[in-house]
């Protein structure tokens, strides 16, 4: 029996599908057999960001109605054969769907996989409560501002509603000058706040739109830094203890240097 | 020079730490809205332990959480009918 987990956030734009495509490619990387689930019914994306957009014939709404078998929905990933993709209904409306048809899915996809991560939409509402439903574990992303912080506590507060404790934070899109000068909230300061486990903290990284644009998770990509902070979460899903990358630490000589002039941006 | 030795040592107010102030203020109140059901407890709890010792003007009885710019207090509005003479 594998394991279930939301990848959310409340407010949109912060890299959910990002994040659930890089998480996903990791640990097929690592060879655990994975299915990422697009929940994001009527503006699906996840197909895009992994390069699998010319494959589709059926999604998550087909199976839900039972058109089609979920063999017969699942795209199997260019680059891996022990990583699929349910896509959503691109056509459709979120109410298409319902928490308990969700659970019943998800249940049925963790017979067969070691990890079904599901890829929620923004907002609280039905959406959101579909992609919850099934779940075993959330993961909550956020960026450094306020209203993605604000976002991420509400979420906090509905999960647990919902029964689902213990939720992990990742920090996406820091930017380690900004927090030098003191322009940006430290993963600390957000962990503070939200009394929650970190997971992991992702740089603002140029790499990852250049792998959007292609269609090619950042995670496979050796020299990215964003793809080697995907690829220390996936040992920490794993078990694994990993420091966290060193983004945001300064020593008082490289502040001094910087001071002076000689550091540079470093 | 004062300036130079503050921005050195990292001590002058930073967006960063409004950020933080900010987002804590607006998570108090976030977190603070109480569900009607449970405000409707709270008046009925605060009722029966005032009722020791006084007479009070339920119907008239108003309870809610006020926000203003930097905090968030219980305010409640309880005509007193009556001050008992003894417990």
């Amino acid at each position: 029996m594998g394991k279930s987990i939301v990848i959310t956030s409340g407010k949109g734009g912060v890299g959910k599908t990002t994040t659930t495509a890089n998480i996903g490619t990791g640990l097929a990387q690592i060879g655990r057999k994975v299915c990422l689930v697009d929940a994001d019914i009527g503006l699906r994306n996840l197909d895009v960001v992994m390069g699998l957009e010319n494959r589709i014939v059926y999604d998550l709404i087909d199976v839900v109605e039972g058109h089609c078998r979920v063999r017969s929905a699942l795209i199997k990933d260019k680059r891996f054969d022990n990583l699929f993709l349910l896509p959503a209904a691109q056509t459709r409306e979120k109410d298409a769907v319902n928490p308990e048809q969700m659970e019943k899915l998800i249940t049925e996809l963790k017979q067969e996989f070691d990890y079904v991560l599901v890829d929620c939409p923004a907002g609280i509402e039905q959406g959101f409560k579909n992609a919850i439903a099934g779940a075993d574990l959330a993961i909550i992303v956020t960026t450094p501002e306020v209203s993605a912080v604000r976002d991420a506590d509400r979420i906090i507060g509905l999960l647990e509603a919902d029964e689902l404790f213990e939720p992990q934070l990742i920090v996406n899109r820091i930017r380690p000058d900004m927090i030098r000068r003191g322009d940006m909230m430290t993963t600390d300061d957000m962990i503070d706040i939200l009394a929650i486990k970190l997971l992991g903290i992702v740089p603002d990284d140029e790499s990852i739109i250049v792998s959007t644009n292609k269609g090619e998770p950042a995670v496979l990509d050796k020299k990215s830094v964003s793809g080697q902070a995907f690829r220390n979460i996936v040992r920490r899903l794993e078990g694994a203890s990993v420091p966290f990358l060193a983004l945001e630490e300064e020593n008082m000589v490289k502040r001094l240097m910087r001071f002076i002039g000689i550091g540079g941006k470093s | 020079m004062l300036e130079w030795l503050a921005k050195l040592f990292g001590t002058t107010e930073s967006s960063k730490d409004r950020a933080k102030e900010r987002l804590r203020l607006v998570l108090v109140q976030d977190r603070a809205i109480l569900s009607p059901g449970l405000l409707e407890a709270l008046k009925e709890d605060m009722i029966a332990v005032l009722s020791k010792y006084m007479e009070i003007d339920e119907e008239a009885l108003e309870v809610n959480l006020d926000s203003s710019d930097d905090s968030v207090a219980l305010v409640a509005n309880i005509p007193v009918r009556s001050v008992r003479r003894k417990i």
